[in-house]
């Protein structure tokens, strides 16, 4: 059987990729599909533990999340569309007047 | 004895309401209205005034009559009411500021007859009238403290009555700002009183409560309250060294200097001196202090007026010297004989500066007595008042000066104060020089008036010249009431004083014909002299002063003792205000904390806004920044 420390270790490793997504890149789709991979990496780490200590809360709450991220999904890309269609870009650096 | 007399209220009322009209209506109403209101109301307050007298009068030695306006500061064992006490020694200075005060008030409606601001003069006089009356009817200190103030602003407010000149504004500021240093002293003389009375369980300023119980105040403590007090007496009534006021208040119009700058409110400092009678006999010390600084400023002030080319100049020395005289009175414990010369004084001078006014006004405008001369024809009225006003400041015997003069130097002489004698002796001299000086060189000799000038030279019409013959009738006969105590009724005057300021008791006999004799000569010489120098050979003086140029610059410069004040006081001071506490501490010390704190909110706010920087990302990161560092901290504690 493969050890948990592996799955967390993934799931670390996903998490990683996620935020260094979100932090680097400009194109607001990309940061977009960083969230949900950030996403995805917890869904990880709480299957691990579910399995882990043999509960199923873990399992179920992953369940809520993929509801949570579904309509993030919606939402987000429903707002993405809407600045595209205002700005034409979709580039993070430009979406900046919201500052001193 | 005292007793209810509701009618003292009325004094203070009818000035009050003269304020009150001729403020809010005077201008709206016109002349005639205020012509009638603003005289009218010191004439009914003066009218009041002589019943309560006459009342007085009445009463056997010692009464009084008082009433309480209101109860005024109430808190614990202290009290203070407005309230009034009209006693011998108030009574008499009640008659003679609303007496005189009257008179000018009615010489002023032909005076300023032509100003523009005619409503806002008599505000200003009835205001005036309304402080000095509170001052002498108040029956404790801080009452009186009240009127104290009172005078002094009306004073400012009528030396720059035409406050757009430059010159006549500062003159007021002057006469205010010196007046303050004196208040000064006034207010901690009757704190250090109040004190130590208080500290026996004596919480009380009322005059008669005090004399009642000034036996518990200690010698030093005695003389402190009385020379501090005498430091608010010498600044408001123009005693060494704080004089330095008067003779620039002259700028103001002539009525006032009459009235406040000669009558009544220069001799505050003598009533009040008079009215602390019980606390100056304590202190031998304080008292040798006020007669030291009568006696001196009389003389001092007699020799700056004997070169003063100005009439109404001439006329300020010689009131700040008729006022040493009084100093000198009280000083050496005749308090009796000060009073009578403040009274017999506010007659004669009122009259002389009334009569200067005439002369003034006749010239339009002139006061150069170097540009005078020969107006006896011309001012037959004025010339003669004027005669009778000088022959009493000169003290020639029967004239109401010779009395009250005569009186003060008998007490200077017979209380052991020789020295202080001799230099009323010699001032006594001087005043009959210069007085005689100014006498001729208006009235006498060849006329010196400017041409164009000469044709509209006319006599004041009776508004004017009334008041100048009541005064000139008052200045012959306004002594008698205080005769030496050989002849006929004797020093009723001194009499009815008693039971307010005490008795004199001369420490030596001396033979007062004698002494009278002597100080009349003196007059009499320094009227020769004038005669001599003015009459018999004009160009004399002109001789004389260029002989003794140093002497005659230092005297017309006054000692220079204003440059003196100059360089020590007002330019340290202009220096202090303007280049440190100005652009010091004001530019970097208070505007430095006020702008600092708005300057370090600004940088600050300056600084801190750059982490907005509207980039999602950057949040993002220190999120994470946060979210890594409570983790670590967490994990941290985990292992340890």
């Amino acid at each position: 059987m493969v050890p948990t420390s592996y799955f967390l270790a993934l799931s670390a490793l996903l998490f990683a990729i996620g935020v260094t997504g979100v932090l680097v890149r400009r194109n607001l789709i990309v940061m977009f599909m960083s969230i949900e991979v950030m996403l995805n990496a917890v869904n990880l780490a709480f299957v691990t533990f579910a399995r882990a200590h043999g509960s199923v809360d873990g399992q179920v709450i992953v369940f809520f999340v993929m509801t949570v991220a579904a309509a993030e999904a919606a939402v987000g890309l429903a707002i993405i569309i809407a600045i595209f269609r205002n700005r034409e870009t979709v580039n993070a650096d430009e979406l900046n007047l919201m500052r001193w | 004895m005292t007793v209810n007399f509701p009618a003292l209220g009325l004094i203070l009322l009818l000035p009050a309401l003269g304020v009150v009209f001729n403020l809010f209506f005077g201008a709206k109403l016109g002349r005639s209205s205020v012509n009638l209101v603003g005289p009218g109301v010191v004439f009914v307050a003066f009218a009041v005034a002589l019943v309560g007298f006459i009342k007085l009068l009445a009463m056997p030695a010692g009464g009084s009559l008082s009433f309480t306006l209101w109860p005024w500061i109430h808190a614990g064992k202290f009290a203070v009411d407005v309230s009034l006490r009209l006693d011998a020694l108030s009574g008499v200075m009640v008659l003679v500021v609303s007496g005189v005060g009257a008179l000018i008030h009615l010489y002023s409606c032909g005076y300023m007859g032509e100003d523009p601001d005619y409503a806002r003069f008599f505000t200003y006089m009835n205001l005036f009238t309304l402080s000095m009356l509170t001052l002498v009817l108040a029956d404790n200190l801080l009452l009186m403290f009240v009127g104290w103030e009172g005078v002094g602003l009306c004073s400012y407010l009528l030396i720059s009555f035409w406050y757009t000149n430059q010159q006549y504004a500062y003159n007021g500021r002057k006469a205010f700002i010196v007046n303050r240093v004196g208040d000064a002293g006034f207010i901690l003389g009757l704190l250090t009183l109040f004190s130590a009375l208080a500290a026996h369980g004596v919480w009380t300023l009322n005059f008669v409560e005090m004399r009642g119980h000034i036996a518990l105040v200690g010698p030093t403590i005695a003389t402190a309250a009385g020379l501090l007090l005498l430091l608010g007496a010498t600044g408001k009534s123009a005693q060494l060294p704080l004089y330095v006021w008067l003779p620039d208040a002259m700028v103001g119009p002539t009525p006032v200097s009459a009235l406040i700058h000669a009558a009544t409110m220069v001799t505050a400092g003598v009533y009040m001196v008079a009215r602390m009678s019980f606390l100056y006999r304590l202190t031998p010390a304080a008292m040798d202090t006020v007669a030291t600084i009568g006696a001196v400023t009389a003389l001092f002030a007699a020799t700056i007026a004997l070169v003063q080319p100005d009439i109404k100049r001439v006329l300020a020395y010689s009131t700040i010297s008729q006022l040493g005289y009084m100093f000198l009175g009280v000083g050496v414990g005749a308090f009796s004989a000060g009073i009578f010369h403040v009274m017999t004084h506010a007659f004669f001078k009122a009259l002389l500066f009334l009569g200067a006014g005439s002369v003034i006004h006749a010239l339009g405008g002139e006061q150069d007595m170097n540009k005078m001369g020969a107006l006896r024809i011309r001012l037959p009225i004025t010339y003669l008042t004027m005669l009778m006003a000088t022959l009493a400041i000169t003290a020639i015997p029967g004239f109401s000066g010779f009395f009250s003069k005569d009186a003060i130097l008998g007490a200077a002489f017979t209380s052991g104060h020789t020295g202080l004698w001799l230099i009323g002796v010699l001032t006594a001299g001087l005043t009959g020089f210069y007085m005689f000086r100014l006498f001729f060189m208006t009235f006498h000799g060849s006329s010196r008036v400017e041409h164009e000038r000469l044709h509209h030279v006319h006599e004041s019409p009776p508004v004017m010249a009334i008041p100048l013959i009541v005064l000139a009738v008052l200045s012959v006969i306004g002594g008698w009431v205080g005769l030496p105590e050989t002849m006929l009724w004797g020093n009723a005057f001194g009499r009815f004083l008693v039971p307010s300021v005490g008795e004199f008791k001369p420490a030596l006999e001396f033979s007062e014909a004698m002494l009278t004799l002597i100080s009349v000569v003196f007059s009499v010489l320094g009227i020769a002299l004038a005669y001599v120098m003015y009459i018999q050979q004009p160009e004399l003086p002109g001789k004389l002063a260029d002989q003794a140029q140093a002497l005659y610059e230092v005297l017309l410069n006054k000692y220079y003792v204003d440059q003196l004040y100059d360089w020590i006081v007002t330019r340290p001071l202009f220096f202090l205000s303007r280049y440190i506490l100005w652009r010091g501490v004001d530019t970097y010390g208070i505007e430095g904390v006020v702008e600092g704190a708005g300057l370090t909110v600004e940088t600050g706010g300056g600084v801190a806004r750059r982490a907005e920087t509207g980039n999602v990302q950057h949040y993002a990161f220190v999120y994470l920044l946060g979210a890594i560092g409570i983790a670590a901290y967490y994990l941290y504690r985990l292992w340890h």
